[in-house]
């Protein structure tokens, strides 16, 4: 009994571990066919990400925004819903935090604060008009997260070229003043001056409120039962709409707090015409993270030293440093399939056990 | 009038590839499988097309390389898209996910392929010629439309739309394939092989995205760059729209067609140029979902779609 538990609770992990393993192994074959050697460029891979302190706070740097979107993303799943807008989400919130911190005159004590609740409430916005459209009218919230992300992608190209443009770079906004940024002289002092920020404790404050919710409140508890059955939690009295366009605000506050993380944090600025890969490398992490929110933190920060990395192996060994995010997209797809897992580990497990009884029967038979 | 004349033809090139594009997804998703990879299989079809393009013109001249790489690009959508065949079909994956990890894939490995054999990642290609049609070309309005400065990707994809309407609903195989679409239980019941035509379906599916990817950028783009402006996207949303019926679907992607060629080239008309341009660039997203509200209520989708189906060995 005790044995089963343990194996049923290993099994998100084995999943997790293998998917890396596959991509990995994908990726070899990609790289010997293009003349390279594998083993090499992952070695500078993972150098790139975690071989000294600035190396790896940078590395958690770039995982602040992964976090962020990742939780987005697993709350979203709970419910049934299939956040794919994140990207967007996190545009608009970028677009709120730094129109904020551009225009407010104010102390860091006044302004921080509300950078940040601008972009929480920009993303929450969004998101939560994906609910609407979904709720209300059964609109797909796939399709619409789409057409969002190509709306919040323009929407941030002309408002920030026409009124917030840099006076020197033509795609980027002006800098945002240091009062309004998540980075701190202490943080960036005892941290290698990397670009480590407050992003961060905010991002595992984060982590628990999303487990909390989930786990120990009525809110997380009708949410999750929407994700089971929605026809069963209609049943039992459960408001469906009203909890889509909920769960949908709070993926796209999760989100919107991965934009002001990373236009506030991680950066100074929007550059225009460039959407954040992190909208989609979220569902990856959410994937990768089992749909856990401690998992979340991991898959994130592996990620992280992936994306981290792939620069610093692109110079020392002149590989493009989309291979990275090639075996990023490999390890998802070998997550999805899990059921690949499944099947092979119950026929090895079930292989086992007979070949256990074939030998517990025959020394029974011997000692007669 | 003359405005809408001058526009007629880029806006027929541009919903050529998203219409043959949803014409696919039609296939997988009326046998039952979403096949939001779209996008990412266009993509793949993108990159051959003009891969084979760049890499043959010198070896057997543009029109044949041309020609081969319209059918590797089909030849490689059928391959990626075996991916989502098996694992939904065989491996109960959850569809949407794997299909945005292929899109996330193709994206990523047509960057890296092209930077690794050609060294750059945006591969910029002569788009093929354009021509007009003798004698059709000079009806008036219809052949200013459709006979004048057609490609002849243009009148492939409309025979194949032809053809798909009628392998649809004219032969035992679309019937079948809608039978496991709708209600698998009972098609498996009366002897169909549901995982065989689900696997058909989505080949299809494959076939037809990468061929849309290839014409879109032989054509209208004249380039590979690792995405197709989320084209394949437009095309589900088309499809949707069209509520998986091939000629609605026609209908709906010119529809898409014209309003992402209005935002194009909207800077070339000075009745336009009064507008901000910001809404002009939104206006195909923005209609989308409004096309959506109207019609998702009463959604014809396939009933079976995105539900896996247990077969029996």
């Amino acid at each position: 009994m005790r044995k089963k538990l343990n194996a049923a609770k290993c099994r998100p992990l084995l999943v997790s571990v293998l998917a890396i393993l596959f991509g990995f192994v994908a990726g070899s074959l990609l790289l010997l066919a293009s003349g390279a050697d594998p083993l090499e460029c992952y070695l500078y891979l993972f150098q790139g990400g975690v071989s000294t302190t600035t190396r790896i706070f940078n590395t958690l740097a770039n995982a602040i925004p992964l976090i962020f979107t990742g939780l987005s993303i697993t709350f979203a799943y709970k419910t049934g819903l299939f956040n794919i807008g994140a990207t967007g989400q996190m545009m608009i919130a970028g677009l709120a935090s730094v129109v904020t911190a551009l225009s407010l005159n104010a102390p860091r004590a006044v302004l921080l604060p509300a950078v940040v609740l601008a972009g929480l409430l920009a993303g929450a916005l969004w998101g939560g008009f994906q609910g609407f459209l979904r709720s209300r009218f059964n609109v797909n919230e796939v399709v619409s997260g789409i057409m969002m992300n190509w709306i919040a992608h323009w929407t941030v190209y002309y408002i920030v070229s026409d009124f917030f443009r840099s006076a020197t770079m033509v795609t980027e906004s002006r800098t945002i003043p240091d009062a309004a940024s998540l980075r701190a002289a202490w943080l960036c002092g005892l941290t290698g001056s990397s670009s480590f920020n407050y992003g961060f404790f905010l991002a595992l404050a984060a982590v628990a409120a999303v487990h909390f919710i989930l786990r120990y409140t009525v809110t997380g508890y009708h949410m999750k039962a929407v994700g089971f059955s929605p026809e069963a939690a209609e049943y039992g009295g459960i408001h469906i709409k009203k909890n889509t366009i909920q769960a949908m605000a709070i993926a796209g506050a999760l989100a919107g707090l991965a934009g002001v993380s990373y236009y506030c944090g991680y950066s100074a600025s929007i550059r225009i015409g460039v959407q954040p890969s992190q909208g989609f490398d979220g569902i990856a992490v959410a994937l990768l993270g089992n749909l856990s929110p401690a998992g979340v933190v991991f898959a994130a920060v592996f990620f992280a030293v992936l994306q981290t990395g792939k620069g610093y192996m692109n110079a020392m060994v002149h590989v493009a440093p989309e291979i990275a995010d090639t075996i990023l997209a490999i390890i998802i797809y070998f997550a999805a399939i899990s059921k690949l897992v499944d099947l092979y580990f119950n026929r090895i497990a079930v292989w086992l056990r007979s070949r256990k009884r074939r030998t517990n029967a025959g020394k029974g038979a011997g000692q007669e | 009038m003359s405005m809408f004349f001058t526009m007629a033809p880029y806006a027929v090139a541009y919903t050529i590839p998203i219409l043959i594009t949803a014409l696919g997804g039609m296939f997988a998703e009326r046998s039952g499988i979403i096949n939001i990879a779209l996008d990412g299989i266009m993509i793949i079809g993108a990159l051959t097309g003009v891969l084979s393009v760049t890499l043959l013109a010198d070896a057997c001249g543009s029109a044949a390389a041309a020609a081969a790489g319209i059918l590797l690009a089909v030849l490689m959508g059928m391959l990626f898209s075996l991916l989502l065949a098996f694992a939904s079909v065989h491996l109960n994956a959850d569809q949407t996910i794997c299909g945005t990890a292929l899109n996330l894939m193709a994206a990523a490995l047509s960057v890296y392929l092209s930077r690794q054999i050609v060294g750059v990642s945006i591969i910029i290609v002569n788009s093929l010629p354009r021509f007009d049609i003798p004698l059709l070309s000079s009806i008036p309005i219809i052949g200013q439309v459709l006979f004048q400065k057609s490609y002849v990707t243009t009148w492939l994809v409309l025979a194949l739309t032809v053809l798909s309407w009628y392998v649809m609903e004219r032969t035992p195989f679309g019937l079948r394939l809608r039978a496991c679409g709708e209600y698998p239980e009972a098609a498996e019941a009366a002897g169909i092989h549901v995982a065989g035509i689900r696997y058909t379906g989505v080949l299809i599916s494959g076939a037809f995205a990468g061929l849309g990817g290839a014409v879109y950028a032989l054509t209208v783009a004249g380039q590979s760059t690792g995405n197709v402006n989320g084209l394949g996207f437009v095309a589900l949303a088309g499809l949707i729209f069209g509520q998986w019926r091939t000629f609605r679907v026609l209908v709906s992607t010119l529809f898409f067609g014209f309003a992402l060629t209005v935002a194009q080239i909207s800077t070339l008309w000075p009745s336009l140029s009064a507008i901000p341009p910001l809404f002009l660039k939104i206006f195909p997203y923005a209609i989308t979902l409004l096309v959506l509200v109207f019609s998702s209520k009463s959604s014809r989708a396939p009933r079976a779609e995105g539900k896996y189906f247990a077969y029996k060995k």
